[in-house]
């Protein structure tokens, strides 16, 4: 069981008081009915699903009942940070710099794929 | 010798830590024995000269015990309470005797001593690793039902307990700065070390009593005292201490994320009587700051043939049954090791008076102290030597040697033989927590490598071989100042050897086990080979070594060595199967605890719940609601009710509990906007006091929920849901309104447990309510179909609608939910002079199929879309946007060849089809069919005097009036394909 925490509670608590849900800065098209089938096949079913540092949508359910984002990594569960919804996507590479070093296995970072729905 | 006989003839007086006068009386296959208070039940039984206590999984080979730990992989035991606390698979090694235990062997038959079974050792030839994969292929069907149910009687261990579970489990949450796993002499010091610093700290140990290995080693002295009695001192001072917490029969099974470990304790599988508020076993859950791993190492068995009868164990298990509970495991011990450590056992056997005629090591010229004290005591020692094989059958009796250089064999005559391969340190926990071992090839082990996590091993399982730097490493890993302990002697976990032993290499048929448990034999891991699988994950799941209860904690490393020479690769690149939870078996008892009966899902119950039950009404399950299902009369049964009470609604009235509706309100300046994206459904022009019947998409355009939306006030509707959907939908509607459109001002409170919902439904529905309600005008024009109005019924507050899921002229009354049983039952008394009947959930589907209303998650299944479900128009055709809008433009959506909603008429009106039964277009065509569609709702419908249906069908709207069919096993039903509706097609009783 994890400990998350909650940016808009600011504290830790387990993940009994929360569920995921999904991948992170989806954007939904604000013209959406004019999208085309492959931009809106790729909003509607396609995931990063990353090894490694992956930016998730998390709801404080039995909680504050607020939706955020977090960053985590895939393989060792490890959250680098939380942030609140509709902030930007923070910078990893200042994170991770900026990271007590760990032992862990190194992770495989993967430039994100750039959805035309955020350019 | 001095033999004590009290409590087993095999007990030696003044050895051991037992009190002889403490005895305890117990049975094994119905045979009393007589064992000492602290004994387990394998020092017991060996006590009184025991050794044969099961018969082995597939071969039924007979089996002793071979250690004293967790890691037995063969004594495995029926214990049993009474009927239903019976528990099967006990390790004899950690099951405690108590007064009136009653212990039984396993999978042997008739009896332990002559076993049916054991005909598979003789054909094991055509018994080889991986022989299911191959003999019982063919004929296809007879796998299930013959060859796998016959293989799984003979084969499987213990006997499931029939009954269920009596006994109680509870269950704690804790958190600590320091959670040390191992009460051996390095789990203490590191947490004497953490504790002086004011650390929360928790230690705990599987076994009884804290100590280890110290529990046999005689010759450790640490701080002056005694090993044992230093541990002892330690438990003592640290259970003194108010920031330390201490859980003895407690095992670390689970390490998972962010340092949570899981514990189980086991409170009372000692205890003879325990008092009957006692759990059974606690499970905890533990959250550590950090985690110090002080897991210990474990013994390896040598592999050579016939190395499983009974009497042949681990030398360390020797040594702790002869200094722990005062028991010799012989009284002619063979010795068969290729490192150090077994000298020592055998040294303390020959100095309690056990007759040791020889120790056999397999190294050429090993020398040490330890050796040449052996030597010192007359110990015979043949080194350059193998044990080749043991003879006995139900007990060894003697030992075949060889030099390892050639020559002849030898026989000596022992009546038990103790082995040690070297150690294998315990990573279980340092892998599961995702850390990566390393190999160590110059002691041919795996170490921790890579830490993932919080965490730190100390001592033997992180390969620290030396009882003082053991100790001095445990004293930093605690973070604490406690000076430094002085500690010398102790077993030197190094050296030995892994794989088969000479006699049981490459070329040879002897059946020598590596997995005692599961019956591999070296060469069935050769075979593995030879068959092609290379990868260390494959050969363990051809041959199943390690996949048994102990998960091959004596076995793992000697397979994957026999593997790696077979591979002719080094072992680091055949690789190591993961370690997983749990770390022994856990009772399902501790993992389900309190969530069981009442406890497993919270129940909800309705205001008016009483007097359902009150009117004798069965009780339908939906979703965690309680939800009346229909009112049997007397000499009523189901169909006889429902009849009467569908027949009554349309003639008179029905009174229905509605409460378990979703409802959510929904508040602010922009709610009629977010409603407009939320829903298909147009919303800014519903008037105040008006209702639409809404359907919610999710964005692949698919139905998500429906239900019918009031507007009370410009800016606040009153939402209602499915019984089921109402928490999804609101984490549905959540989730846009924070993060897609959030500029929207807009606030969704669940009211779903705040209203009692009251349905009054038919004709006669509104002479019944009229007297009872002030302030709102009933007539027709004032309060058409499909309206609300705020006011009062039986003096207080309701949100009355007018609506129908009947398809008659009706209300549902909303009042507070604890007015609802008081208004419901004013309203009754109210209704019965007009005939107003009860009327349950079976009624409610009923009636609302005969009008063509669907059910979402009845008649839809998540993929069906409102066209599908003939709801085109209930779709805001001028709307730009709302979730699902995209979705629903999606080619494959708006194609031929959907699958839509229609009715269904039997050409027999009397039949009623099965729902879920599947359509075919024609019932001629050869088995596999092509099926078109299936029944999704089916009812009896009094109200026609005949049997209806709805269905999901391909094309459905295009085969108005075409007959399909419905194969049945009892022969094919003819249908007419039909529109939804089959009461009232013209909707005109709505308007009452």
């Amino acid at each position: 069981m994890l400990l998350i925490k909650c940016p808009y509670c600011e504290e830790e608590r387990p993940e009994l008081e929360f569920r995921n849900a999904g991948e992170a800065h989806l954007v939904r098209n604000s013209s959406i009915i004019e999208q085309s089938d492959e931009d809106f096949a790729s909003f509607l079913y396609f995931r990063q699903n990353p090894k490694g540092l992956q930016f998730e949508r998390w709801r404080h359910i039995h909680g504050c009942g607020r939706f955020f984002n977090a960053v985590r990594d895939s393989v060792s569960d490890k959250f680098l940070t939380v942030y609140k919804a509709g902030e930007p996507k923070p910078d990893v590479e200042a994170l991770l710099a900026g990271r007590v070093p760990s032992d862990a296995e190194p992770v495989k970072r993967r430039a994100p794929r750039t959805k035309k729905a955020e350019l | 010798m001095v033999h004590s006989t009290h409590s087993g003839s095999n007990r030696i007086a003044g050895v051991g830590r037992l009190t002889p006068a403490k005895t305890v009386r117990f049975t094994f296959d119905g045979q009393n024995l007589t064992g000492l208070e602290g004994d387990t039940l394998a020092s017991a039984l060996i006590a009184n000269g025991i050794h044969l206590v099961g018969r082995s999984f597939k071969y039924h080979r007979p089996r002793g015990i071979l250690s004293a730990g967790s890691e037995e992989p063969n004594a495995l035991i029926d214990i049993e309470r009474d009927k239903s606390r019976k528990q099967p698979n006990v390790r004899a090694t950690v099951q405690e005797i108590y007064d009136g235990l009653k212990a039984k062997s396993q999978n042997r038959w008739p009896s332990l001593t002559f076993d049916i079974g054991a005909i598979n050792d003789v054909f094991s030839p055509m018994l080889p690793a991986g022989f299911y994969y191959k003999t019982f292929m063919w004929p296809k069907f007879a796998w299930k039902s013959i060859y796998e149910p016959k293989i799984r009687a003979a084969a499987g261990l213990g006997v499931v307990p029939g009954e269920p579970d009596t006994d109680r489990y509870s269950n704690r949450f804790a958190h600590c700065d320091v959670l040390v796993v191992g009460a051996g002499a390095a789990g203490l010091a590191a947490a004497l070390s953490a504790a002086s610093t004011g650390a929360q700290v928790i230690l705990c140990d599987e076994q009884s009593e804290v100590g280890g290995a110290l529990r046999y080693e005689t010759d450790v002295k640490i701080d002056g005292l005694s090993g044992y009695d230093w541990a002892v001192a330690t438990y003592a001072k640290l259970r003194g201490m108010a920031n330390v917490r201490v859980l003895t029969r407690t095992t670390a099974f689970g390490y998972y994320a962010q340092n949570f470990v899981s514990l189980v304790e086991r409170i009372s599988d000692h205890l003879s009587r325990p008092a009957a508020e006692m759990p059974r076993e606690r499970l905890w859950q533990v959250r550590a700051k950090k985690v110090v791993l002080a897991t210990g190492a474990i013994e390896r068995h040598m592999v050579f043939a016939n190395n499983d009868r009974p009497g042949i164990m681990l030398a360390s298990a020797a040594r702790l049954f002869l200094n722990q509970y005062g028991v010799a495991v012989g009284r002619k011990v063979g010795v068969y090791t290729a490192n150090d450590s077994a000298y020592a056992a055998a040294i303390d056997l020959k100095r309690a008076g056990v007759d040791v005629p020889v120790i056999v090591d397999t190294r050429d010229s090993p020398s040490s102290a330890v050796i040449e004290e052996a030597r010192s005591l007359g110990i015979d020692i043949l080194t350059g030597h193998a044990v080749y094989s043991a003879g006995g059958k139900r007990r060894v009796s003697s030992i075949s040697i060889k030099p390892n250089n050639g020559g002849n064999e030898r026989k000596i005559v022992v009546d038990a033989l103790i082995m040690s391969a070297g150690w294998t340190p315990s990573v279980h926990l340092f892998s599961q927590s995702r850390g990566k071992v390393a190999w160590d090839a110059a002691n041919e082990r795996f170490l921790p490598g890579t830490y993932a996590q919080d965490c730190i091993s100390i001592g033997a399982c992180n390969g620290t071989d030396n009882l003082q730097s053991a100790i001095d490493e445990a004293l930093v890993a605690g973070g604490g100042q406690t000076g430094a302990l002085a500690a010398t002697g102790g077993t030197n976990w190094i050296s030995g050897m892994i794989g088969s032993a000479p006699g049981a290499g490459a070329n040879t048929t002897v059946k020598a086990f590596v997995d005692f448990q599961n019956d591999v034999t070296a060469k069935d891991v050769r075979l593995a080979v030879r068959e092609g699988m290379h990868s260390i994950e494959h050969i363990k799941r051809f041959t199943t070594n390690g996949m048994a209860t102990d998960q091959g904690k004596t076995s793992n490393l000697h397979g994957l060595a026999i593997a790696a020479e077979a591979l002719d690769k080094p072992i680091p690149a055949v690789g190591l199967t993961t370690f997983r939870a749990p770390f022994t078996p856990v009772t399902f008892g501790a993992i389900v605890n309190h969530a069981r009966h009442d406890l497993f899902d919270p129940t909800r119950r309705t205001p008016m719940h009483a007097w359902h039950e009150a009117q004798g009404a069965p009780f339908e399950d939906v979703g965690q609601w309680k939800r009346a299902w229909y009112y049997p009369q007397a000499g009523e049964d189901m169909h006889a009710a429902v009849n009467r009470e569908c027949v009554a609604v349309r003639n008179h009235a029905g009174i229905f509990d509605a409460s378990t509706l979703g409802k959510i309100e929904v508040v602010g300046p922009d709610s009629a906007k977010f409603l407009e994206l939320l829903y298909t459904n147009p919303w800014e022009k519903l008037g105040v006091g008006r209702c639409r019947y809404g359907i919610m998409l999710r964005e692949d355009g698919f139905i998500y929920d429906d239900g019918v939306v009031g507007r009370l006030a410009e800016d606040r509707f009153h939402v209602t849901t499915t019984t089921g959907g109402a928490p999804r939908v609101m984490h549905h509607m959540e989730d846009y309104l924070q993060t897609e459109f959030p500029h929207l001002n807009v606030w969704l409170t669940s009211t779903t447990e705040q209203w009692a919902v009251i349905a009054v439904q038919g004709p006669k529905a509104r002479e019944i309510i009229a007297p009872l309600v002030e302030g709102i005008d009933l007539s027709n024009e004032a309060m058409p179909h499909m309206s609300v109005r705020e006011g009062k019924i039986c003096g207080v507050p309701t949100r009355l609608f007018r609506m129908s899921f009947t398809g008659e002229a009706g209300y549902e009354i909303n009042v507070p939910a604890d007015y609802g049983k008081a208004v419901w039952e004013a309203v009754y008394e109210q209704g019965k002079p007009h005939g107003l009947t009860p009327y349950g959930t079976e009624t409610m589907h009923v009636l609302r199929a005969e009008k063509g209303y669907i059910i979402v998650g009845q008649d839809t299944d998540g993929t069906v879309t409102p066209q599908d479900a003939g709801l085109t128009w209930a779709i805001g055709k001028n709307k730009t946007d709302y979730v699902g809008i995209r979705g629903l433009l999606r080619r494959d959506l708006v194609s031929d060849g959907r699958k839509q909603l229609v009715g269904l008429k039997t050409v027999d009106p009397k039949v009623v089809l099965e729902e879920g039964a599947q359509i075919v277009a024609n019932p001629n065509q050869p088995v596999p069919m092509t099926m078109i569609g299936h029944v999704t709702s089916s009812y009896w419908s009094e109200n026609c005097g005949r049997s209806i249906a709805l269905a999901l069908v391909i094309d459905g709207t295009k085969r108005l009036g075409e007959r399909l069919y419905v194969p049945m096993p009892n022969g094919v039903i003819e249908v007419e394909v039909t529109g939804m509706v089959f009461f009232d097609e013209k909707g005109e009783r709505l308007n009452g």
